[in-house]
């Protein structure tokens, strides 16, 4: 398998108000080819910062970050991002929105109609394609989010705590969807979680961040099989066994958190 | 999906129930309750008006509303409200579309090149800061007396709103909808057409709002100072005879005007911004 992401020796710093804030030091990873990789760590330790910088958005203070062989210099258009806050176009209706991407990528009309409303049933919002984002629940419109990122099918998902707003029987069902798209599609996906069970359910790899600055602390490979029942795998040993490891790596590192 | 059907519930869904009839009923009422209420308003004016000309004050000052009305109607049927009315409109209406074409344009040059903006800065705040009726004898001695030196006047006044309006809007432009767009494979073109004119029109549409009644100001004042048409020039010349009369009829067709126009805005503003809520 070759590399899809590669971090080298990645730094990031912020200055703001005469203040130098290390976000993220001496960064290293390779993500696969089709691997779903999880992010947990405790909040402020440079994830969603990761992220803006495989996406482009940022650009790296050291180190370097390559995405399908090319290194990453602004904006990139080969990866599918959801960030962490809403980013779904107030001004375009639900359906105005998943489309957009689409048309972008030079879609007819009447295919992007018909996949919109695919893409639509598939987040459980049919019947709100003519709302306004404005009119919607905070959940709702990660759903539309969520939906537009699938649609176009980028061969990258960076994904930002996608499913941190949604309600607990509701992030298993968009898990459940997630993980069967992942497994016909075979997408590389880069999964920002604080929740370390959703973390354990969906990867193969599970990346532990430490407070800040933040470092990779540990690695952890889910030996879980690829064929998954978010509604149950939560009871097979191997889940409680990375669960656990996992646990005790990002334990001492929320504490720290939250005795500073 | 009880988790979907709980939030489609919460928001109504797109049932229209018997509380919907019943919300869109109690709106109905109101609307009409406040269209007899405007029409009492401007009845109960009239009349004051009617009671005061000649009994409590000079007609000479107030003239009355009957005659304004005769004059009006006289206007209408000689032709000298339409053959100076439409001078007024048409030099309104192409110092607004200039006014707004130029002041969009450089908004978003300017909001999107942010070191332009400020070497720019000082200068286009000591510009603002002149009255631009002060422009109007220069403009009267570039374009001479006729239409165009009024256009240039009105253009002047809606451009800078415009443009202040719109550079505003462009800078108040979330980033983060920016490279959103970018990433999801949009071009410049999309982002500007997607996200920053849609971002920004808010800004605008206030901007169209308070810069046409001052498009008609800036036409009418240029009419006032010199010209031989227009119903600036109708009130200026009334004003010279002391046909009081005129003079309010003059007034009263340019409220009118000013308006028609302003809620022609107020529906095109509903419908752009529909979103908001
Ligand atoms: N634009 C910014 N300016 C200054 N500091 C920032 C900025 N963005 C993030 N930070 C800081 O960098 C650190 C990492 O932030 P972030 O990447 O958002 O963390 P996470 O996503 O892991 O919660 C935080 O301490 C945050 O305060
Ligand atoms: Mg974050």
């Amino acid at each position: 398998m070759t590399a899809s992401i590669a971090i080298s020796a990645v730094r990031k710093s912020y200055v703001s108000r005469g203040r130098e804030i290390l976000a993220l030091d001496r960064v290293d990873l390779d993500i696969a080819e089709g691997e779903f990789v999880a992010f947990v760590g405790p909040s402020g330790c440079g994830k969603s910062t990761l992220m803006n910088m495989i996406a482009g958005i940022l650009s790296t203070e050291e180190g370097r970050i390559t995405h399908e062989g090319k290194p990453v210099n602004g904006i990139n258009r080969n990866v599918g991002y959801m960030t962490q806050q809403d980013a779904v176009l107030p001004w375009r209706t639900v359906a105005e929105n998943v489309a957009l991407p689409l048309r972008f990528h030079g879609m007819g009309a009447a295919a992007r109609a018909a996949r919109v409303t695919e893409m639509l049933a598939a987040v459980g919002l049919e019947g709100f394609g003519r709302s306004f984002p404005a009119e919607l629940s905070g959940g709702m419109r990660k759903r539309v989010a969520l939906a537009q990122l699938l649609a176009y099918e980028p061969r990258t998902l960076l994904m930002d705590e996608p499913f941190g707003a949604l309600d607990a029987q509701l992030k298993l069902v968009m898990q459940e969807q997630l993980l069967a798209i992942w497994r016909a599609r075979r997408q590389t996906v880069v999964f920002v979680t604080h929740d370390l069970a959703e973390a354990v359910t969906l990867a193969q790899r599970v990346v532990v961040f430490s407070g800040r600055p933040g470092r990779i602390k540990q690695i952890e490979t889910v030996a879980l099989p690829e064929e998954r029942d978010v509604f149950r795998v939560r009871f097979l040993p191997e889940f409680e066994v990375a669960y656990t490891r996992l646990w005790e790596a990002l334990a001492p590192e929320i504490q720290r958190g939250a005795a500073a | 999906m009880s988790g979907a059907a709980d939030e489609a519930a919460a928001i109504g869904g797109p049932a229209r129930t018997a509380r919907v009839a019943a919300a869109e009923q109690a709106a109905g009422r109101r609307r009409w309750a406040i269209i007899v209420l405007r029409v009492l308003v401007g009845v109960g004016f009239i009349w004051l008006w009617h009671h005061a000309s000649g009994n409590w004050v000079d007609t000479m000052l107030i003239s009355s509303p009957e005659a304004v009305g005769l004059r009006l109607w006289h206007w209408t049927l000689d032709g000298t409200l339409w053959s100076n009315l439409s001078v007024t409109l048409y030099a309104t209406a192409w110092g607004f579309a200039i006014g707004c074409v130029i002041g969009f344009s450089l908004g978003l040059l300017f909001g999107r090149y942010t070191l332009v903006a400020e070497v720019f800065d000082p200068y286009i705040t000591a510009i603002y800061s002149i009255p631009k009726i002060a422009l109007a004898p220069l403009f009267i001695i570039w374009f001479g007396i006729g239409i165009e030196s009024k256009v240039a006047v009105s253009a002047a006044i809606v451009f800078f709103v415009i443009f202040l309006n719109t550079y505003t809007g462009v800078r108040e432009v979330n980033p983060l909808y920016v490279n959103v767009t970018r990433i999801m494979g949009g071009s410049e073109a999309d982002v500007l057409r997607h996200v920053i004119v849609p971002s920004a029109a808010s800004w605008v549409i206030t901007g169209l709002k308070v810069s046409v009644p001052y498009a008609l100001v800036g036409t009418v004042i240029g009419e006032f100072m010199s010209s031989n048409r227009g119903i600036g020039f109708l009130i200026n010349q009334a004003t010279g005879l002391f046909n009081i009369a005129s003079v309010y009829a003059g007034i009263i067709v340019l409220a009118v005007v000013g308006a028609v126009i302003n809620t022609a805005l107020k529906h095109i503003e509903a419908h752009v911004l529909r979103w908001q809520r």
